[in-house]
């Protein structure tokens, strides 16, 4: 096969909405969608904001089976309001995540998979979106103590704020080459901290310091992979199977700690810098 | 206490809530750990301060850094191991007085989410494991920096104060981000209670255990230690006697009903789907 008919044949994973990701992960045929649209559950702080709200206001909960056993997929929509937190759709996820952990105490060994494709807290509903993500984030290490929790950032809105936090929570992060990750947006950094310290508009600058690939080659993800369905599935089977890590990414704290004490504070970091500590790893 | 403190209310509360009391040695001057008693027992008292020091430029204002992060998780996970062997934990008391996260390249490069991640992990580590996290927020709780600092605790106090703010972006860029001038978005706080910074409107969310009226904030007098002392103990015994580890506690309030009514559908269709598999 040529490179193109390769392109071709590929079955992007970024190109599909939230809720055809969910399915697409998901055993087929065992996916079933709760507090779906219909439902008529959505934001009640943006209508009087002249916004629009969405009926899943943005995420989607994916109930079914992954290689055969329980799992729930919370996938964000990049597409509406810049796959925002708000306090529906956060409440969605945290909810979802209680209820599986819940399930974990009462021998059913549900599992969980977060699409992170957000820009952070929905700035509209701004302190309930912040509760929200304090509550995903107390979700996450609930359930992490029985179930590997699961993050993938594919592209192409990234994973900002608060929700890079819940994502660095996470058991196991996966990306493509498309993905960012990171606290502070570029356009916060500049505008708090100015151009020189950071161009909003400089993509090749952004992606070489917070970029999928550069994350992975500095042991802030476990998985780097093709912007492809099955290979995205097969990766998430993988590390499913690997079950829980001996001691999560942010429990590492001596590890971290000892490769911060490298870093020269005193010079702007490079993107090459950083993977040459960071290679080194965390395990203390 | 340095000129500077005079002006850290988190350092301030600190000295004040544990009388002066020793900082533990091991810590940078950004993160300052103060073991002392509370209620009569063994409390670990967490404040971060600023450092005009700090190795790291833009984290020398009090703000929650690279180096803040993975402290506060050292300084967290260091009582659990402590305390792993005992049945009654001892109690944590995040002092809240954040600014904000770092904003900086290096910050970014070097994975700041990763070192909030840790601060949050461990904070909500210790509440599952038992020990009885409180949050004081005593000056600004923003954004990450709150997020790392504090919102994970078992019950948030609050002092009543024009100083006291709660959000989650600073003003001139939630209105970069949102396309609005920063007047815009103080009209539309004054309608919608989420969007707005004060205390007594971020109370309105039902995410605050108490919120208490002292006298002077900034260097607080002994009837307000006394104050805040009763406060945090009430606290203590108010988490003791609950058995739940989680956040729970912080539903209900009609301006944060949608929290609660959508776990309540969840939980309803999570159980007919269950059913639904026949698993």
């Amino acid at each position: 096969m040529s490179t193109q008919e390769q392109l071709l044949e590929r079955d992007s994973f970024i190109e599909r909405s939230a809720r055809s990701r969910a399915r697409a992960l998901l055993d087929p045929g065992s996916m079933r969608e709760l507090l779906d649209p219909f439902c008529g559950i959505a934001s009640p702080w943006l209508p009087q904001q002249g916004v629009t709200a969405q009926a899943d206001d943005g995420v989607v909960v994916a109930k079914g089976l992954f290689d055969g056993q329980s799992t729930v997929v919370l996938a964000i929509e990049g597409a509406y309001q810049g796959g925002s937190m708000g306090e529906v759709g956060g409440a969605k996820i945290a909810g979802a995540l209680e209820l599986a952990a819940e399930d974990n105490r009462h021998g059913i060994p549900t599992r969980a998979v977060i699409l992170f494709e957000t820009g952070g807290v929905r700035l509209q509903e701004a302190n309930l979106g912040l509760a929200a993500i304090a509550d995903i984030q107390a979700a996450i290490v609930d359930l992490r103590r029985y179930q590997p929790v699961i993050g993938i950032s594919a592209g192409t809105v990234g994973c900002y704020g608060g929700m890079s936090i819940a994502a660095g929570l996470c058991s196991y992060l996966v990306v493509t080459r498309e993905a960012r990750l990171g606290l502070n947006g570029p356009a916060v950094i500049e505008q708090e901290a100015g151009l020189a310290e950071f161009n909003s508009r400089d993509k090749p600058f952004i992606w070489s310091l917070t970029g999928g690939e550069q994350r992975y080659h500095s042991h802030l993800v476990d998985a780097y992979v093709e912007d492809d369905t099955s290979q995205i599935r097969s990766t998430l089977a993988d590390l499913f199977q690997r079950g829980l890590p001996a001691r999560h990414r942010s429990a590492q704290v001596d590890g971290f700690l000892a490769r911060l004490a490298e870093v020269d504070a005193k010079v702007q970091a490079a993107p090459e810098t950083v993977r040459s500590i960071y290679s080194k790893g965390f395990s203390a | 206490m340095s000129a500077l403190d005079h002006k850290s209310r988190g350092a301030a509360w600190l000295a004040a809530l544990t009388a002066n009391a020793a900082t533990a040695p091991s810590y940078p001057a950004s993160v300052r750990v103060v073991d002392a008693p509370l209620a009569g027992h063994n409390a670990r008292y967490i404040a971060v301060v600023p450092d005009p020091l700090n190795r790291f430029a833009r984290a020398r204002t009090g703000e929650v850094g690279l180096a803040e992060g993975w402290q506060l998780a050292q300084a967290v996970q260091e009582v659990m191991l402590l305390d792993r062997d005992v049945a009654v934990k001892r109690p944590i008391v995040a002092i809240i007085d954040v600014a904000s996260q770092a904003y900086g390249r290096l910050e970014e490069a070097y994975g700041i989410h990763q070192a909030l991640a840790g601060a949050a992990g461990a904070y909500a580590e210790a509440r599952l494991a038992g020990h009885p996290v409180i949050g004081l927020i005593v000056g600004k709780a923003m954004s990450g920096a709150f997020l790392a600092h504090g919102y994970q605790a078992n019950r948030l106090i609050a002092l009543d104060d024009p100083q006291v703010m709660v959000h989650a972006m600073g003003k001139a860029s939630a209105a970069r981000i949102t396309l609005r001038s920063v007047e815009a978005l103080e009209a539309l706080a004054v309608t919608v209670p989420p969007m707005a910074y004060d205390i007594r409107n971020y109370a309105s969310l039902g995410l605050l255990w108490q919120i208490l009226d002292v006298a002077q904030p900034d260097q607080p007098s002994s009837h307000d230690i006394a104050l805040v002392e009763q406060s945090l103990q009430a606290a203590l015994a108010d988490i003791r006697l609950d058995a739940e580890r989680g956040l729970a506690s912080r539903l209900g309030a009609p301006n944060r009903q949608a929290s609660q009514r959508v776990r309540e559908l969840l939980r309803q269709q999570w159980a007919e789907e269950r059913e639904g598999q026949g698993s």
